[in-house]
């Protein structure tokens, strides 16, 4: 799988190219600001996923988001797995706004769990959606609007917005993996999400759960 | 000129009436009879003192400020203590007695010298001169001098700075205290069970792997309580896109629905938006601690050289803007800025608290990426 990578700090960028390439990923380029970012992704036929941190020269502000969002709307569902110090739901909501799916938004600290990262990177490249926890636990603890929902099927939806699979969510949840499936028919209907495919109604459950 | 002339020689009337009552009801207050009328006549005052400013301002070319104390949402009562201690009111009331006599003359003057057609020579020349030096008259009764002014504006900002001082040597304290507790604590910690896990590397490989994971716990709640910190002080979305947007995103967080609608989007000074947040996110925090509300909204309005934004929720009202350190601290770090902030809360609310600050809108511009967070 081909990654373009785009993080300013040396090191934090080594080590990212280091871990990729010792997982089966291949890096196609490494940018270190905005601007090889951009020639980078000038033809996104080259990659499979991009990879970025939010701050980026020249300004440190929030130029990798709004790089992600330029190539989404270019190559709608482009996969791409934004990382940051911090996470604002604000930028999630940004993120998830074309409700194309295939966006990943996570602390930079998570790479250090390296088996769940890597998971996450695949997960975003195949479609899926991956929120962090921290996000996930702000959205929580504040009574959304999807309040016409158990506390079980909110406790599914939060995993679903971490991005977990049926499997991981029943394994989590210590329940069978047909209950899983029966809570997440449950949130689609209750949402009043049309029937879909799956990974898209999913997208979708998490969107209206955030408050889009 | 001569209309303006005309006119103050009319208004002199008005002018004498409203003197003998000041004076009048300014004796009657002992015996609460003259409150009502000094209610009435001090503003009617203002007005032709305002009158005559403009007036003086458009014959000298050159502004001629107002410069009364602002009254804010005071009671009848405050508002009279106000007026009663504003030198301005005093003024008002020097210029009544002694500059309209004077004034009037000259005002007169130039009517008699047109009225009369055989000095009109006279008055062609004559006009220009007398009307600037009535002006003049006016002028200097109805504004402080520029000591008098500089004098004020020092007393202002001696004690803003002090208040500025205190705030920042407060806050120090407090991100001190913050990193001492959280991070600094949990580094030590992490040390020490990195030094464990080396210590039994060789012995228990499989507990050194489990101590080790729990240093990588370690880490992240060190991060976590570093971002709280980063938070305090300057948060990320304010640094990256400005005081809207990290209203926005404060909004989100609250527990209680809060609208953030407006025209305002430039980005200001730095200090100025950083300021503008926490006063912001104090009032908000206040809402939701104290006002039973069901809706906040937040408002940003202004111009080139001013911002206002108003802080509004449907709670139970009958809010004490002096009650709390809280919003005293809000009040005084706007001052800082020559910003204001006023507080209307009726019992039954709502609740509006309305921020003003003089802003010089700077574009976007570039940030330097030590700033990271």
């Amino acid at each position: 799988m081909r990654v373009v990578l785009a993080e300013d700090q040396t090191l934090l960028r080594e080590g990212l190219i280091r871990l990729l390439e010792s997982h089966g990923f291949e890096v196609v380029a490494a940018a270190e600001d905005a601007e090889s970012l951009a020639q980078a992704l000038a033809d996104p036929q080259t990659a499979d996923v991009a990879l970025l941190d939010v701050r980026l020269p020249p300004t440190g502000t929030d130029e990798g988001l709004r790089a992600a969002v330029d190539l989404r709307r270019r190559r709608p569902g482009f996969p791409v797995l934004v990382l940051s110090q911090y996470v604002e739901r604000i930028y999630a909501r940004e993120l998830l706004a074309d409700g194309e799916g295939g966006v990943g938004y996570l602390l930079k600290e998570r790479v250090g769990d390296v088996r769940e990262f890597v998971e996450a990177l695949r997960r975003v490249a195949g479609g899926g959606t991956v929120l962090d926890p921290e996000v996930v636990a702000a959205v929580m603890a504040r009574q959304q609007p999807v309040e016409r929902l158990t506390p079980r099927e909110r406790e599914v939806l939060a995993l679903m917005a971490e991005g977990r699979s049926n499997a991981a969510i029943a394994a989590g949840l210590v329940v069978t993996e047909k209950a899983v499936a029966k809570h997440t028919n449950n949130i689609f209907a209750k949402l009043d999400l049309p029937p879909a495919p799956d990974d898209n109604r999913r997208v979708l459950a998490v969107l209206a759960w955030l408050g889009l | 000129m001569t209309g303006y002339a005309a006119l103050q020689v009319l208004l002199s009337v008005p002018a004498l009436l409203l003197f003998v009552l000041n004076a009048v009801a300014g004796t009657l207050v002992v015996i609460v009879v003259g409150i009502p009328i000094l209610l009435l006549t001090l503003p009617a005052t203002r007005w032709l003192a305002d009158r005559h400013r403009r007036m003086a301002a458009d014959v000298l070319g050159s502004p001629v400020p107002s410069p009364y104390r602002p009254t804010g949402d005071a009671g009848p009562i405050g508002r009279l203590r106000i007026w009663a201690a504003d030198p301005m009111t005093w003024r008002d009331e020097a210029w009544l007695l002694l500059a309209l006599p004077l004034a009037l003359t000259m005002s007169l003057l130039v009517v008699l010298l047109l009225v009369l057609v055989v000095t009109g020579v006279a008055w062609w020349f004559g006009v220009g001169p007398i009307m600037v030096a009535r002006s003049r008259l006016d002028r200097a009764l109805l504004t402080f001098g520029t000591t008098e002014r500089l004098e004020q504006r020092v007393e202002v900002l001696t004690e803003t700075r002090n208040d500025s001082l205190d705030h920042s040597a407060a806050e120090l304290r407090r991100i001190e205290r913050d990193l001492h507790d959280g991070a600094q604590a949990r580094l030590v910690g992490l040390g020490l069970t990195l030094g464990m896990a080396a210590d039994l590397m060789d012995r228990d490989p499989e507990e050194a792997r489990r101590i080790l994971d729990e240093a990588r716990q370690t880490t992240g709640a060190a991060l976590g309580d570093l971002r709280d910190v980063v938070r305090g002080i300057h948060p990320p979305v304010l640094a990256d896109r400005g005081l809207r947007s990290a209203l926005e995103a404060l909004s989100l967080d609250l527990a209680l629905p809060v609208a953030v609608t407006g025209s305002f989007t430039d980005r200001l000074s730095a200090p100025v938006e950083s300021a503008v947040y926490f006063a912001v996110a104090e009032c908000l925090a206040n809402v939701g601690k104290h006002a039973d509300a069901a809706h906040a909204w937040v408002e940003l309005t202004g111009d080139a050289d001013r911002l206002r934004v108003v802080v509004g929720d449907d709670g139970h009202g009958g809010a004490d803007p002096g009650a709390g350190t809280g919003m005293r601290g809000v009040a005084r770090r706007l001052a800082a800025f020559d910003g204001t902030m006023r507080v209307s809360s009726p019992i039954g609310g709502p609740t509006l608290v309305t921020l003003e600050v003089p802003c010089a809108s700077s574009s976007p511009r570039t940030r330097p990426s030590s700033g990271k967070a």
